[in-house]
């Protein structure tokens, strides 16, 4: 890549004001670097990657209010975790976090498995409970 | 407190911090070739895992091998610790900012609030160096970031503990010795062979061999797993090869810039020509990035335009397997 061929393109990172860094030769063939705000086909990829949690949280949403699932479930999809991941956060093992999944399970779980849900979505018990 | 320390923008977060922790220390060595020295460059498929509900690949080697191998190979001794306690960590940081020594740390990226939101996923293996604290707040050079920045004493906590995949668990480092000059000539030519045997592995999943196996399966995905998913899982590929820190075409470029360094270091013509031949390469990657957002982007692809993504992937791989036998002939 020529340094004046480094993409400046629109991309998420200009919320953040800053751009990053790539490397590129310059017209005597030697190695520089040069900041790039951004690269179309990335910011697509990126785009797409989000539009796809938004679709999972949504998805998550609806079958809580359809009683499929528990609210775990759908903060998990906020917090753009999966199972493992969460099951580390709460230090439950994967197959418990599923079963807390299940709505009847859910409304049996104590104050103190709830508390360690809440802690780690950063909410309380109270919108752990009830989702908006 | 305050630890006089220049703040220089890198490329990818690792290389960065230990650039910047060896000219901190009085020694001038570039990120590529902390990068090659440490044999940063890589390809593998990690086969079974997932993250973001999609395949993984890599494009360099597993986090803090660059360190450890750039360390080693330059006769650094580095110190590390992992702390099961949070407080045992903070404490152990503020012992090492009152004696006026910098440190590098393994964060979570999750939790990182001055990163753009977008950016925000479970990823726990950023590095950053820490190098002073003022009203409780921690004084952060983060090596993307174009300008350093600050936490709170709890922000910090939080990624310094994150969960998952590569808990960092407080994961802190800082070089405690140094030799009397830093020979970087052995260390280059250890740095280069370990990258050759790496890209030319017989193993299936690694290296040159690791591409075509990725080709293949972006060529079964769209009947296998259909289109969406299939471009769920081609733009992952984009984004591992792009996104922050890769300095563009997935390593490739810096590594070129390494392979001049190192030639012009060396007095090596072979490794300057080589180091053309890898930019070329890294081009191609570009190019594939750029045929495969097409193919994402308008979301109703027919499979050969998957067939033809792969056929560039193929011709990568093979380029790639006569350059890394060429470079390992070259020194």
């Amino acid at each position: 890549m020529k340094k004046k061929e480094v993409p400046q393109d629109k991309s998420n990172l200009e919320s953040a004001n800053f751009r990053e860094l790539c490397y590129a030769v310059d017209e005597n063939g030697e190695y520089t670097t040069e900041r790039s705000s951004g690269w179309e086909p990335k910011t697509v990829a990126l785009n797409n990657a989000i539009e796809e949690i938004k679709e999972r949280i949504q998805d998550a949403k609806n079958r809580v209010i359809t009683g499929e699932t528990s609210p775990i479930e759908y903060y998990m999809e906020l917090h753009k975790m999966d199972v493992g991941i969460l099951a580390s956060y709460v230090g439950f093992w994967q197959w418990k976090v599923k079963r807390h999944f299940k709505p009847s399970v859910f409304k049996k779980l104590s104050d103190k498995t709830l508390n360690k849900y809440a802690e780690t979505f950063d909410i309380s018990v109270e919108e752990l409970q009830n989702i908006k | 407190m305050e630890i006089d320390f220049t703040h220089h923008q890198s490329a990818h977060c690792e290389n960065g911090v230990v650039s910047n922790l060896m000219k901190h220390n009085g020694f001038s060595v570039s990120e590529p070739m902390v990068f090659g020295v440490g044999s940063g460059l890589l390809f593998c498929y990690i086969p079974l895992l997932k993250v973001n509900h999609a395949p993984v690949i890599t494009y360099r080697a597993l986090p803090g091998h660059i360190f450890k191998k750039f360390a080693k190979r330059t006769g650094v001794k580095m110190k590390r610790e992992k702390f099961s306690n949070p407080k045992d960590a903070k404490a152990r940081l503020d012992e090492n900012l009152k004696k006026n020594n910098p440190v590098g740390l393994q964060v979570g990226v999750y939790n990182l609030l001055y990163f753009p939101d977008e950016y925000r996923f479970h990823f726990n293996a950023h590095n950053m160096v820490v190098y002073g604290k003022q009203d409780d707040r921690y004084l952060i050079s983060d090596p993307v970031m174009e300008e350093v920045t600050s936490l709170s004493e709890k922000e910090l906590e939080k990624v310094r503990f994150a969960k998952g995949a590569f808990a960092p668990k407080g994961h802190m480092y800082y070089p405690i010795s140094f030799p009397e000059k830093l020979e970087l000539e052995t260390a280059i030519v250890k740095g280069i062979k370990d990258t050759c045997k790496a890209m030319l592995a017989p193993v299936s999943f690694v290296g040159v061999k690791g591409i075509h196996k990725i080709a293949a399966l972006i060529r079964k995905w769209p009947k296998k797993k259909g289109i969406k998913t299939a471009n769920h899982y081609l733009g992952q590929v984009v984004r591992m090869q792009e996104e922050i820190g890769t300095g563009g075409g997935g390593f490739r470029y810096i590594y070129a810039a390494f392979l001049q360094e190192a030639g012009k270091l060396l007095g090596n013509e072979k490794l300057i020509e080589l180091s053309k031949e890898m930019t070329e390469i890294g081009d191609l990657w570009r190019d594939f990035a750029l045929e495969a957002s097409r193919i994402y982007k308008n979301r109703s692809a027919q499979t050969d335009s998957y067939n033809k993504v792969a056929d560039q992937l193929d011709h990568i791989a093979d380029l790639e397997k006569v350059f890394f036998r060429k470079l390992k002939k070259a020194i």
